[in-house]
């Protein structure tokens, strides 16, 4: 069987992505790099009580994206299950309604949580080569919360649909917290 | 050059092979919501099966002083069946081993390598492959008697309490199978899926791994890796457990 | 080396809207949770995941630790021409992986 080649890359750099942006704006540095961790340098010993998202960090983050434009309801169908049994892994699809033609497409879909550290959860960009506005994938979530989905299209045009969230877990685990 | 492509989804039916009798038991699979079944059943999205294909690569790889690899001295279709019958007794041995086992001591005595730690990360990948070679075949312990008394040493490790909260995994698994605990459905406990994808690891696991959770989930000591209650125990669920059908790698929350 | 799993078909009719899946072995460590010293494991994930047609880009997607371990995703793309559908992860410490099936559209 081939081995599958890691092509050895440069660090991250360049401007902060969004999750790096908002994890700055509550007070968190991203971008600890291995050495510096284990030098003990950069010791950031977060309790997890206090390092959270709020809903507006949420909000903040999605008028980052909207500005000062409309958010329409429809068109946009988040599929999460209602009842969540673990929150590492969260099936979710997200649907949008559209031509998906050269004139009138989605043009992006973004994803945002209410509870977890940060707000974002993914961005994705599509155009016309996609046929269909779907992207599905795992999230994780660390608490029952509100997910927004909200959809960009080639007009300008923004929608949004919105789910809550019920997580739960396991009686029996690995730790004892 | 070409990766390994997946373009089928696989749909299980865990009806039991009783079909006269209409068997009531439920593999976790079907205590799972409809998204996760879906996450198991499409092997491009399992999880497991990552696990799966780095176990067929590793099973070409020679390994230990005698520089063999498992496809040396094994087919992979001599391995259909395998997992869905073990724990079993080695030939002239006087304790059962577990699948677990059963690869180690390949490793140890016919490949001569160092044995593998727990959990490795090459042990499971193994498991993941061996025991992907019995899905959709029915869980078939040996007709052994030399098994009896491990049987019936797991049987009694399975009703007695343990633990500070001082429960017995008969408690859960038995009486209280279906009901809810903190909004999560209790299942039966039948070891259909292993070594598990299970979303709380975040990786590929074993039974053992599974039984050491449950061990801490009632704050009970649990027994030492090597330690026999472990098979024991497994000879017990896999007998429970009889005829249903086998699912690795599973996933489950 | 690391694993990944993809699901594309192998053929396709021209102008048919089909399904890609992609899944591979990652961490994706928050950066979030405490070791087992106390301290926060530092972050590793996966920061962008791309897919493109003969070159030409057909999704883009940036993940944030909020991405599920072992990423997966499933996507849509309109079967243009034959040819090579590339996938791409990029992310901490690093992480580069491509990986390419081909496709043969009529």
């Amino acid at each position: 069987m081939k081995d599958i080649p890691v092509i050895p890359r440069a660090k991250p750099e360049g401007p902060l992505r969004p999750h790096e942006r908002s994890l700055a704006a509550l007070g968190m540095t991203p971008r600890v790099n291995r050495r510096a961790f284990i030098a003990g340098a950069l010791v950031s010993v977060l309790p997890l009580a206090t390092a959270r998202a709020t809903p507006e960090a949420m909000a903040a983050a999605i008028k980052e994206v909207v500005g000062d434009n409309a958010i329409r309801e429809g068109r946009v169908t988040l599929d999460l299950p209602p009842l969540i049994e673990n929150g590492n892994a969260v099936p979710l699809t997200v649907s949008v309604e559209s031509p998906m033609s050269e004139a009138d497409h989605v043009k992006a879909i973004h994803v945002f949580n209410e509870k977890n550290p940060q707000p974002h959860v993914f961005d994705a960009r599509l155009g016309p080569r996609n046929g269909k506005a779907v992207i599905a994938t795992r999230i994780k979530l660390g608490d029952s919360q509100k997910i927004v989905a909200i959809a960009e299209t080639s007009k300008g045009e923004f929608f949004s649909a919105s789910a809550d969230v019920i997580v739960t877990l396991a009686a029996c685990l690995e730790d004892l917290t | 050059m070409l990766p390994v492509v997946f373009a089928a989804s696989f749909a299980l039916a865990q009806v039991g092979a009783d079909r006269a009798g209409a068997d009531k038991r439920r593999s976790g699979y079907q205590d799972m919501g409809a998204a996760l079944q879906k996450m198991q059943d499409d092997d491009s999205a399992n999880p497991g099966m990552l696990f799966v294909q780095l176990g067929q690569q590793l099973w070409s790889k020679p390994a230990g002083a005698a520089n063999k690899a498992c496809a040396d001295c094994h087919s992979i279709a001599d391995m259909k069946g395998v997992a869905a019958r073990y724990p079993a007794m080695l030939k002239d041995g006087d304790k059962p081993i577990d699948l677990e086992g059963r690869i180690s001591l390949c490793r140890t005595a016919n490949q001569q390598a160092e044995p593998f730690a727990p959990e490795s990360r090459d042990l499971l990948p193994l498991m993941a492959f061996v025991a992907n070679q019995s899905r959709g075949m029915p869980i078939a312990p040996p007709q052994d008697a030399r098994l009896t008394p491990f049987r019936e040493q797991g049987a009694a490790i399975w009703v007695r309490r343990q633990g500070q909260l001082n429960l017995s995994c008969a408690i859960c698994h038995d009486d209280n199978a279906g009901k809810k605990l903190a909004g999560v459905t209790i299942p039966e406990a039948h070891p259909t899926g292993y070594p598990i994808y299970r979303l709380e690891w975040q990786a590929l696991g074993s039974l053992k791994r599974r039984l050491r959770n449950c061990l801490v989930g009632v704050r009970a000591e649990a027994y030492a890796h090597e330690a026999l209650e472990y098979v024991a125990l497994e000879v017990f669920l896999m007998d429970r457990a009889k005829g249903m059908i086998f699912e690795s790698p599973g996933v489950r929350p | 080396m690391t694993q990944v799993l993809i699901n594309a078909p192998k053929t396709a009719k021209k102008g048919e809207v089909i399904e890609l899946k992609a899944l591979i072995l990652h961490p994706m460590e928050t950066g979030f949770r405490p070791g087992t010293n106390g301290r926060i494991i530092p972050r590793n994930i996966i920061e962008r995941f791309t897919a493109s047609w003969n070159g030409n880009e057909i999704l883009r997607m940036d993940l944030s630790p909020a991405i599920a371990a072992n990423p997966f995703v499933s996507f849509f793309a309109v079967a243009t021409e034959s040819g090579k559908i590339t996938f791409r992860w990029t992310g901490d410490e690093g992480f580069a992986v491509e990986e390419s099936v081909a496709i043969d559209v009529a």
